[in-house]
């Protein structure tokens, strides 16, 4: 029960009427910059940290908590009104959300994603309280050899269970460990990949690679392909919800959760999955079975829970073990870098008061969240027809302002547009960009913990593998590289049928 | 239609290239780094950039027998993406014009002038060509911004200037 008083110390710090406010003006701006077209909650996130570089931590996370959420509802908001969704979790929510919006049932498929955004929130971070104290206590023992394992998992993970191409993940991944390389390096003070450059011997900050293959690279892969006079967003008033409707839903909403939080716990790319089997999930248990694909709110209800429980899940790898299982956690990661603290097990010990305080403004923010995008949903709907000019020309100048604050240099806004080529040329030839992200900050760590196993062991190489942990999570990293062999060999084996 | 698909086919083989140079540049970096010091522990700065790069050269390959077998990368869709549209290099180099001006010049004439040129710039790259609203809105932003931040919020950005004069 230690967690509950931590708990409700952690509500002591997130009412003050000024963190109330922050967490406030945190849901909204979340939601207003998720709600626009084109950024998703990752793009979200990485341009408004800036926003936080003046608070001090606590402000500023309580501040940041209502940002993440704020931000991955207000994506739904765009798949539902308009179709083509710009970002992997929602695009599950636009099959049935928006056939509902065009038979003219916006309003219910907008309330049943709010609903259902809060079912999943506070479902997933009551599994926060539960399971990451637990996790942490259990982490705290683990070593060196653990860690480089994990990380090992993470990289092979991403590149391997999502995308298409296996070897175009890698050549991301390789991309981003190679950023990652630049500066100093940590346990000698080696320059690596400075080029001579007194600028680039700090390395290269997380935030501006994060702001310039996110935002840069897709304002100038948008330019490139600019659709002119796309679809008009549906109009919409107030959200709300029918008796029968209600009937139909809370059932996926308290199911979404379920499927969702451990989804996002561990390394398989956050919502993408979880989306899409509660969609399945629903359309095997719904009375109305025919009306999906034509707009059956139990296919939005579901997912959309699901993905704002997969939401918490990832946040608690990130704060328990500092691993980034999503490209947002990762911009998150590297906001708590920013304030140099280290997420890990330790950081439960070390900043009780920080991260309680963080994990009770998510109930905070949970609430808000429901409380004023119900009402503001139709302005939210206005912010759809904003002239494309003006929105990717905003998206830059805000990038702009983001980079440039990290450290107030002009070389880093050419750094920031020389990563916003890269992230153009890799939207354009397929690399995906989370792998990328992952070898930024994961990369510089994993290398640490494997020069430090390596120090114990006296440079033998047994010093990775010699604990139960990590080897079990190297059998499991075996598993999903052979995968792909097994199938085609099982393939050959039996020919036709 | 194919002729498109063919040019594009070939123009990924930069890709493997880029990886290539990469891996290349990660190597000679690496093998530059002296080992003669006083180093902690049995593994030096240098091994893992030798993996990478190592890596990047195996990847490299890897990706062009894949695009010379006919394999492609998938481009990204999105809200507002047309992929059966050409390349528009006109507005990515306005855009781009746009963004490198306020890199030169914010520490000439500060943001809030800097900034209003970058908003400008990339909405007219972008085929807005409201001669009044545009450079109402670029300004407005960019001085409401300014404010916010730098007295706001804490974040210091330069005045130049236009701020001095006040």
């Amino acid at each position: 029960m230690d967690s509950l008083t931590h708990l409700i110390d952690g509500f002591g710090t997130a009412l003050t009427p000024t963190h109330l406010l922050l967490a406030a003006v945190g849901v909204l701006l979340g939601t207003f910059i998720g709600v626009l077209p084109g950024i998703g909650p990752a793009m979200a996130v990485a341009l408004l940290l800036p926003v936080t570089y003046g608070l001090d931590p606590t402000a500023a996370f309580i501040m940041f908590a209502g940002i993440y959420y704020g931000g991955m509802f207000g994506g739904s908001t765009t798949s539902i009104l308009l179709n083509t969704p710009g970002e992997s979790a929602a695009v599950v929510t636009a099959i049935e959300g928006n056939k509902m919006a065009k038979r003219g049932r916006g309003s219910q498929a907008l309330a049943a994603a709010a609903i259902g955004h809060f079912a999943g929130a506070m479902i997933g971070t009551v599994g926060i309280v539960l399971l990451a104290p637990v996790i942490a206590s259990l982490a705290v023992d683990i070593g060196a050899p653990d860690y480089f394992a994990v990380m090992i998992l993470a990289f092979i993970a991403v590149t391997s269970v999502l995308g298409k191409s296996r070897v175009r993940g890698f050549a991301s991944l390789l991309i981003g460990l190679t950023i990652g390389l630049v500066g100093l390096d940590e346990m000698t003070g080696q320059s690596r990949l400075t080029l001579g450059s007194l600028e680039l011997a700090d390395g290269i900050d997380v935030v501006i690679v994060a702001v310039g293959l996110f935002a840069v690279g897709e304002s100038l892969w948008i330019a490139s392909r600019l659709r002119h006079g796309g679809d008009e967003p549906i109009p919409v008033g107030r959200p709300w919800l029918g008796r029968e409707d209600v009937r139909r839903t809370w059932k996926p909403w308290l199911r979404g959760p379920l499927i969702g939080f451990p989804f996002g716990a561990i390394p398989a790319g956050g919502a993408e999955i979880p989306t899409f089997l509660s969609y399945v999930t629903e359309k095997k248990l719904s009375k109305h079975r025919d009306e999906f694909g034509t707009g059956a709110i139990e296919g939005v209800a579901g997912p959309e829970s699901a993905a704002s429980a997969s939401a918490s899940g990832t946040l608690v790898t990130m704060l328990t073990l500092g691993l980034p299982t999503t490209a947002t956690a990762a911009v998150m990661l590297a906001a708590f870098q920013q304030y140099g603290i280290q997420p890990g097990p330790l950081l439960f010990e070390r900043e009780a008061d920080l991260v309680w305080g963080l994990i009770a403004s998510l109930f905070v923010g949970t609430v808000l969240l429901l409380v004023l995008n119900l009402p503001l949903a139709p302005v939210w709907a206005k912010l759809l027809k904003i002239p494309r000019p003006y929105l990717y020309a905003g998206i830059l100048f805000f990038a702009s302002v983001g980079a440039y604050a990290v450290s107030g240099q002009v070389v880093d806004l050419i750094v920031l547009f020389v990563i916003g080529l890269l992230g153009f040329a890799m939207r354009r030839y397929g690399l995906p960009i989370l792998p990328a992200i992952i070898g930024v900050i994961l990369g510089p760590a994993a290398e640490l913990q494997m020069r430090r196993a390596l120090q114990l062991s006296d440079g033998s190489l047994t010093g990775l593998v010699n604990t139960t942990f990590s080897v079990t999570v190297y059998a499991i990293v075996v598993v999903i590289l052979a995968w792909p062999l097994v199938r085609r060999f099982r393939r050959t084996r039996q020919p036709v049928g | 239609m194919t002729e498109t698909l063919e040019k594009k086919d070939r123009s990924e083989l930069g890709i493997c290239a880029l990886l290539a140079v990469l891996g290349v540049l990660v190597l000679a970096d690496a093998i530059r780094i002296p080992t003669d010091f006083a180093q902690r522990g049995p593994v030096g700065p240098k091994a893992v950039p030798i993996v990478v790069g190592v890596l990047l050269l195996v990847v490299a390959v890897l990706l062009a027998r894949d695009v010379l077998r006919g394999g492609r990368g998938e481009a990204e869709g999105g809200e507002d993406i047309d992929l059966s549209a050409p390349s528009d290099w006109r507005t990515v180099l306005l855009l781009s014009a746009a963004f490198l001006a306020n890199a030169a010049l914010i520490g000439v004439v500060g943001f809030p002038i800097s900034g209003a040129i970058l908003f400008w710039g990339a909405a007219y790259a972008l085929g807005s060509r409201a001669l009044v609203r545009d450079p109402l809105i670029a300004a407005t932003m960019s001085i409401v911004t300014f404010v916010l931040f730098n007295n706001l919020l804490g974040v210091p950005l330069p005045g130049g200037p236009l701020m001095e004069a006040f």
